[in-house]
């Protein structure tokens, strides 16, 4: 099991949290105007590198708020905490 | 007498299932990927397609990715139309399989039970029933006292927190032993004059413009007429060295199996809502796997709490499981798609054809996508069975949504 540092619990049992995937993933700016490949590059392709991977959680069962990691996908290991993508609330 | 060093008198090492060549400059195609899917594909290249001058590059050993780490399960009672189109032909070739490669494979029809635990569960069941006899595949509903005259080991009292309301029943269903499946399938090919190349990573491509006309490799580049993936989860490791962009995630599968039991448990259970699925294989194990761990990882291991997870819920079904122990987990990478549905194909690049997104069902499919990925990469064209399963999907819409619907723990 992970330990997965919360930027505001620190770190905590992978259990208590829901996996978000692919970090920075943007909502088009103007969805009328998206072409159908561009649709489907939104929905359904996201990015799965075999090493650094930056990517989303949400402490579910904690503060209940997202942030980003980047981890190593083959190691599993946290590399750091990605704050550029975690939005105080 | 002079002691005898313990093992000294070993017999002779047994002849060798197949030949380990060097690989040659060119070939007329190449398959990566030595699993079950990599040599489906190949045989059915030589076989039904007359292309003998092929070779089988694996990184590691043969069949030693999540050919080895599946559990088994065979079967074609899926939901919808395109799904049951390709696994029943999957498992109408299992069924003649063992005397095509004569060799054993231990394939025994003992029947799949998909359990439903809700009034939802079971309409979807009886729904799932309905569409696979419309498709000509056998299937019937029972009632909790029908699940417990097939298997009797399964608590069936209203006394669980969710109680047996009945099953699905596809008797055709049932198991295999898949080492065996890959060493048969080995057999014959080198047996029909295919190389398989085995510690032989595919690194990347050779491509003149939008054509690929080969791959480089760990022991050299190997120029090839076709070239077709069957990477399972590092596909897309390998499309990205093109910029080609899979629909695929890769997750740890775990399953582990119990210490050797005597015979106990008959069929195959699977339970979408608890989660769980067990057999029990020939030898003794019981067999048992679940879902997938929620985070992307190539770490082919997983976390102790989805293990305890189905577990519980096994324990829960199959109360005398509680005493087993187990002997041993593992996990394997798997690709999973967003619609749960293989990717079986073209892509936009000449000579280059995609096997891949099988997630946590490949194994059923082995011969059934060997068939048909062995036709599409032959003619430059997808069999009308696995047309459906095409990259393209994604943009047009045209999703094979078999999440939730086809008693999905696959």
């Amino acid at each position: 099991m992970m330990l997965i540092p919360c930027p505001w619990c620190g770190l905590r049992d992978e259990i208590e949290f829901h996996y978000g995937g692919q970090a920075g993933v943007a909502y088009p700016q103007d969805p009328q105007a998206v072409s159908d490949q561009d649709w489907a590059e939104f929905l359904f392709f996201r990015d799965n590198p075999r090493g650094e991977f930056a990517e989303r959680w949400l402490h579910a069962a904690g503060c209940r708020r997202w942030f980003g990691l980047r981890r190593d996908t083959v190691t599993n290991r946290v590399l750091d905490r990605d704050d550029t993508r975690t939005v105080a609330q | 007498m002079a002691p005898r060093t313990p093992g000294a008198d070993l017999p002779e090492h047994p002849d060798w299932l197949w030949s380990s060549p060097d690989p040659k400059g060119s070939y007329d195609a190449v398959v990566v990927g030595g699993g079950g899917h990599g040599l489906a594909t190949a045989y059915y290249l030589a076989k039904n397609h007359g292309m003998t001058d092929i070779a089988v590059l694996e990184k590691g050993w043969l069949a030693g990715g999540n050919m080895a780490r599946n559990t088994t399960i065979i079967r074609s009672n899926y939901l919808w139309d395109q799904s049951a189109g390709l696994y029943e032909h999957s498992l109408k070739l299992w069924e003649g399989l063992e005397d095509e490669l004569d060799y054993p494979l231990l394939f025994s029809q003992r029947g799949v039970l998909n359990l439903a635990h809700s009034l939802q569960d079971v309409r979807d069941s009886v729904r799932r029933v309905n569409a696979n006899r419309l498709n000509g595949i056998d299937a019937e509903w029972l009632d909790p006292g029908q699940v417990a005259e097939i298997c009797p080991i399964i608590d069936t009292s209203e006394n669980l927190r969710y109680p047996v309301m009945g099953a699905t029943w596809q008797p055709r269903a049932g198991i295999a032993k898949h080492d065996h499946v890959a060493w048969g399938f080995a057999r014959a090919l080198d047996r029909m004059g295919v190389d398989i190349i085995q510690n032989c990573e595919v690194t990347g491509f050779e491509r003149v413009g939008d054509r690929v006309i080969g791959v480089e490799t760990t022991r050299g580049p190997i120029r090839a007429g076709k070239v077709a993936m069957a990477a399972a989860g590092h596909s897309s490791v390998l499309a990205d060295t093109l910029g080609l962009r899979l629909p695929v995630q890769s997750h740890p599968l775990q399953a582990l199996v119990s210490e050797l039991l005597e015979p106990v448990h008959p069929t195959v259970v699977m339970s979408n809502a608890v989660h769980v699925y067990v057999s029990q294989a020939h030898k003794g194990e019981l067999v048992l796997g679940a879902g997938i761990d929620t985070y992307n990882s190539y770490s082919q291991r997983g976390a102790f709490h989805t293990i305890e997870r189905q577990m519980a819920a096994a324990v829960e079904l199959f109360p005398m499981f509680a005493r087993a122990h187990v002997l041993r987990t593992w996990g394997g990478v798997v690709d999973v798609t967003p619609d749960a549905s293989a990717i079986v194909g073209l892509t936009p690049f000449e000579g280059l054809y995609v096997n891949c997104g099988w997630g946590t069902g490949g194994f059923k499919a082995t011969p059934g996508v060997g068939w048909c990925f062995a036709h599409t990469i032959a003619n430059d064209s997808p069999h009308p069975l696995n047309a459906p399963f095409s990259l393209d999907r994604f943009t047009t819409g045209a999703l094979v949504d078999e999440h939730g619907a086809s008693g999905v723990a696959h």
